[in-house]
């Protein structure tokens, strides 16, 4: 890695071994072909899931590693920068639903979801969204009214990863009007009546992630099934969601790191006017540039998780360290293209899927415009 | 079956080597390494056998402080304890010397079969399991394609030059050296990482295994290397002219002639 700080501890060598050498040799192989065919790769989760990369941060006594989240974001960048779109799978898997189940789950809901999930036997998704409530998520229309034992569920939820090939859903719905504090958080199984898998997004990258609406037809969900109290959902989501953001970070900084390595690679060999365009000074200075800011944006993502292992919020640090990484992605990745010139826009090279794939880091968990609101309510104290 | 693999740290693949100051060694400073690759699959075989009969793998190595990270992770693939033949006095042996200390810690273990990789891929004189099995006087066979265990005897398959094959049977306690590619290296899972910081590492220098400092290492080898340097690069190509059919003719000739290739 051109950007790597940190010096790794044992176990964290060994995972970022088993992490990259499965994303040599198991994904890249295949990864251009499944995003030309808009391809999930069904086989390859499993395996992730085989080798403990799907509940990594879990507990044990839940089937997970019961590791840090630095580990994790050293594992989750070494398949991003191999596969963002499995990436961005494992790292919704990894954060969103399971931090919910663990924190705001029964025990009984932990057996029947977080277990098999920890085990990549079950692949979750996470349901925020809508079609007119995506940064606004207060602003939902979903709603989940009490029956008895149940609630019934009728309204659809939009960019969901994992949408159509998740086999468990924590979704967010409306349980009353008052706004934010009306929102209540549900596990549900996608075999359910009532559960439909609707439109599937046709993206500009992450063509090989999963990503669609899903559709609420009277979808019957036990009051068992309720994560912790009614009304609290959003709270939850939101607080997941700084683990999700972390992860999106990491998944930035592989395709950054990713693409750093590929111009270096291919600047070394492309010759013009006589010699490699390596020597060029004006080529190099912009990647000298360039990795001092991806190193810069790992350094803040590495500092947000380490704040995050110690415990309480770093709520400030994770906004911050997602909008530069997302941000040193995108640059990295329109950077590579202008190195491979011609070469670079066509599908003969892997830098234009990095460059489609690396966008939707400044949109996705949060935009840019998003972070930035964050950061300063942090900064305000509001 | 009390299995105990050969393995041995070195370079990664694509590792920058550079010469170390004494003109004969790799400067191993910040180098990235690995699992020699053929001692993976003797690593994997080991594995498989004592999964299907039974029994242990015990993984046995000689190098310095820095060899625990290929011990590690060959504990985090399923191998139950490891012997670290871990003294200054084992450093800079050539095959021989390594061999002997090898076989001083294994012959304490009573082991049914020991497995070590075909050859190493930075020294690659592949001879340090043939004189292991002859240190310890057991038969033993090369280039290992394939195991099937019969009690107290193994069948192994050979690789022989040109696509042939050999089927071999030895008596047991035997070694055998492993060749590349005979089956899927498994990747060390997050439960098996975790796992291998609890598995012993026992330590051990020459006086452990009733040897002499001088009969391992530098001291005990009967090689010596005189110079190690990355080949210079020359120019000199020859263009050969012609139509097609008879610059075909003109290469295929030099090719058996001159380049004794074909």
């Amino acid at each position: 890695m051109v950007t790597q700080l940190r010096r790794l501890n044992d176990i964290q060598q060994e995972v970022v071994r088993t992490a990259r050498d499965f994303a040599e040799q198991e994904l890249a192989p295949h990864v251009a072909e499944w995003d030309r065919r808009g391809h999930f790769p069904r086989a390859a989760v499993d395996a992730l899931g085989e080798l403990g990369f799907l509940g990594m941060l879990m507990p044990e006594e839940w089937g997970g590693s019961g590791l840090d989240t630095v580990t994790y974001l050293l594992a989750l960048e070494e398949i991003a920068k191999v596969d963002p779109s499995l990436a961005v799978s494992m790292s919704v898997h990894n954060s969103l639903p399971s931090q919910m189940l663990l924190t705001y789950g029964t025990d009984e809901l932990k057996e029947r979801y977080l277990r098999s999930m920890t085990a990549g036997k079950m692949l979750a998704a996470f349901a925020l969204s809508e079609a007119d409530a995506g940064s606004d998520p207060a602003a939902m229309m979903c709603r989940a009214q009490l029956d008895g034992d149940r609630y019934v569920l009728n309204g659809a939820k939009a960019w969901v990863t994992n949408g159509g090939t998740a086999d468990v859903i924590v979704a967010m719905a409306r349980t009353s009007d008052d706004g934010a504090r009306g929102i209540s958080a549900f596990v549900i199984e996608p075999t359910w009546d009532g559960f439909s898998v609707g439109k599937e997004e046709k993206k500009m990258g992450l063509k090989s992630s999963n990503t669609t609406e899903i559709v609420f037809d009277d979808l019957e969900v036990p009051v068992a099934n309720r994560l912790g109290e009614e009304g609290h959902g959003l709270k939850y989501a939101l607080a997941s969601l700084e683990h999700g953001r972390l992860g999106i970070a990491a998944q930035a900084l592989g395709i950054a790191e990713a693409c750093l390595t590929l111009s270096i690679d291919y600047a070394r060999e492309r010759h013009a006017f006589g010699q490699p365009i390596a020597e060029f000074q004006g080529l190099r200075f912009q990647l000298a540039t360039l990795a001092a800011e991806v190193a810069a944006a790992r350094a803040l993502t590495y500092a947000a998780a380490d704040k995050q292992d110690l415990g309480g919020s770093a709520r400030k640090e994770v906004s911050m360290a997602k909008l530069l990484a997302s941000q040193a992605a995108m640059k990295a990745a329109v950077n590579a293209v202008q190195v491979h010139g011609g070469y670079g826009y066509t599908r003969d090279y892997p830098v234009e899927r990095y460059f489609r794939d690396a966008k939707v880091t400044q949109i996705y968990e949060g935009t840019s415009e998003i972070q930035q609101l964050v950061i300063a309510s942090e900064l305000f104290g509001d | 079956m009390k299995i105990a693999v050969c393995i041995k740290q070195v370079p990664e693949g694509d590792a920058r080597l550079v010469i170390d100051a004494d003109g004969i060694s790799i400067a191993d400073a910040d180098l990235a390494t690995e699992i020699n690759e053929s001692d993976q699959y003797a690593l994997e075989s080991g594995l498989r056998l004592a999964e299907s009969q039974g029994g242990e793998v015990v993984v046995v190595c000689l190098g310095p402080d820095r060899a625990e990270e290929a011990i590690r992770r060959a504990l985090a693939m399923g191998a139950g304890r490891a012997i670290h033949l871990n003294d200054p006095a084992f450093q800079g042996g050539d095959a021989a010397a390594t061999a002997r200390a090898l076989a001083a810690a294994i012959e304490r273990e009573n082991v049914d079969l020991v497995l070590t990789g075909l050859q190493s891929d930075d020294a690659g004189w592949a001879q340090t399991g043939p004189i292991l099995a002859a240190r310890l006087g057991w038969p033993s066979a090369t280039l290992i394609m394939e195991i099937e265990p019969e009690g107290d005897t193994i069948k192994v398959k050979r690789e022989l030059e040109a696509g042939w094959f050999q089927w071999v049977r030895l008596p047991l306690p035997a070694l055998l050296t492993i060749q590349s590619g005979i089956s899927t290296v498994r990747y060390a899972t997050l439960k098996g990482i975790m796992g291998a910081k609890k598995k012993e590492i026992a330590k051990v220098t020459p006086a452990d295994i009733g040897l002499a400092p001088d009969e391992v290492g530098g001291a005990g080898r009967k090689t010596r290397t005189t110079r190690l340097y990355v080949p210079e690069k020359t120019t000199g190509a020859e263009i050969i002219e012609g139509d097609t059919a008879t610059a075909v003719a003109t290469l295929v000739e030099k090719l058996q002639k001159e380049a004794k290739v074909l």
